[in-house]
């Protein structure tokens, strides 16, 4: 099997009016093994930045120990959070160090700008940055989130109604990729 | 075909690990101690290349120890974990150590735990995981008889089951396992589970084998 699903993951980023949601699956396998069902995928950066990690598990937990770091590092310095732009030009930076002999995951960035407008982005795991204005997807069931997503999104949905259409959209792509699933969580901010 | 599982119960954590060292197709010994007791209240079960095995988990057992006696106080079951997953994620990229690992705990805060580390280190928080060609069926007996809080006899019990399906389902299954337990009372080992007895060494009332030149053309007096 492929590196960057031999654990499996599956990852949503969905932009609302005023809002954002990010949703992941739970389970953390070994080829087809599964091992846990309550890994977590998404970590909160700051109250308004979230950063949700797919493929290779051993580097989900060193990226998310790396940028915890250098985010802790950046408000003791300027006394101030990161911004999500800010955010994303960091973890792009940090995954182009290793150009050639990469961290094999993809993160997703959500956020809320100062103004109140959500934010998200997603990168390749060299850091090839892509923003978006409605949705990004990651992980091994990623062509059928494309699909899910794109026929279940509308723009400018409350936060109640995109925790629904991001979790039925999660949920139903999960149900046909063997090696990712097993529970989701979503948050709304 | 190495195998290592783990359980947490009511105030207490059990490893269990099969005893034999392998090289190739020759059992060299069938009581080889798998589950090293990293500190007074800490087991750390390791599986994997033999080399790997023993260096990597002394290395970290002395750190460990080190720790304690640099700073006056011991590591906590979580800080242990992280430590040696950050070892392990270190080397990954330069000369990794090829060991999967069981790393349990008691702590007065928070009780017993268990942490699964992958040989790519891989570190989660379980309440029940095991590694290995074992796994494959240990995982589903106890996905089927485990239940939160378990007294430890019936822990034992589920451990027993496991140990048998292995025994009877693995076509090169080890003959021997040991089980230590930590708890409030510490680390420790708790009892094997043997079906051979390792010999070492010769009979002690073995007689000497008579030489070819028993009968010394030695010089006649």
């Amino acid at each position: 099997m492929s590196i960057t699903s031999y654990n499996g993951s599956a990852l949503i980023a969905m932009v609302g009016k005023d809002c954002f949601a990010i949703a992941s699956d739970r389970r953390l396998g070994v080829n087809f093994q599964t091992i846990a069902c309550d890994f977590q995928r998404i970590f909160k950066i700051h109250d308004t930045l979230y950063i949700g990690l797919s493929g290779l598990a051993t580097d989900v937990q060193t990226m998310h120990q790396r940028l915890q770091f250098r985010h802790k590092l950046y408000q003791l310095r300027e006394e101030r959070n990161m911004r999500p732009e800010t955010f994303a030009s960091l973890v792009s930076a940090i995954l182009y160090e290793k150009r050639f002999g990469p961290y094999f995951c993809e993160p997703i960035i959500a956020g809320l700008n100062e103004d109140g407008t959500p934010f998200i982005c997603t990168t390749d795991l060299i850091g090839a940055k892509q923003l978006s204005k409605d949705f990004v997807v990651s992980g091994t069931a990623s062509e059928s989130l494309y699909g899910a997503c794109e026929s279940m999104y509308k723009p400018d949905l409350g936060p109640d109604e995109l925790f629904e259409v991001i979790s039925q959209a999660l949920l139903s792509s999960v149900d046909r990729d063997c090696i990712s699933g097993w529970g989701g969580i979503v948050h709304v901010v | 075909m190495e195998c290592i599982f783990g359980l947490v119960g009511d105030g207490f954590a059990l490893v269990v690990a099969d005893t034999s060292q392998v090289q190739s197709i020759v059992v060299q010994k069938t009581n080889e101690d798998k589950i090293m007791i990293l500190d007074s209240h800490k087991l750390l079960g390791v599986t994997g290349e033999s080399g790997d095995r023993v260096q990597f988990s002394e290395y970290i057992q002395k750190n460990i120890l080190l720790y304690q006696y640099k700073n006056g106080i011991a590591l906590s079951t979580s800080a242990a974990a992280n430590f040696t997953r950050g070892e392990l994620a270190t080397a990954l990229r330069k000369n990794p150590y090829q060991v999967n690992m069981m790393i349990a705990g008691w702590d007065k805060d928070v009780g017993p735990s268990l942490y699964y580390l992958d040989y790519i280190s891989t570190l989660h928080k379980l309440e029940k995981g095991g590694m290995g060609y074992g796994a494959y069926f240990l995982l589903s007996l106890m996905d089927r008889y485990f239940e939160k809080n378990m007294s430890l006899e019936k822990a034992l019990e589920l451990v027993d089951k496991c140990i048998e399906e292995v025994r009877s389902r693995l076509v090169v299954s080890p003959p021997n396992f040991v089980i230590k337990i930590v708890d409030k009372d510490g680390a420790r080992e708790h009892s094997w589970r043997r079906t051979v007895e390792d010999k070492q060494g010769p009979p002690p009332t073995a007689a000497p084998i008579a030489s070819p030149m028993a009968e010394d053309i030695s010089v006649q007096s």
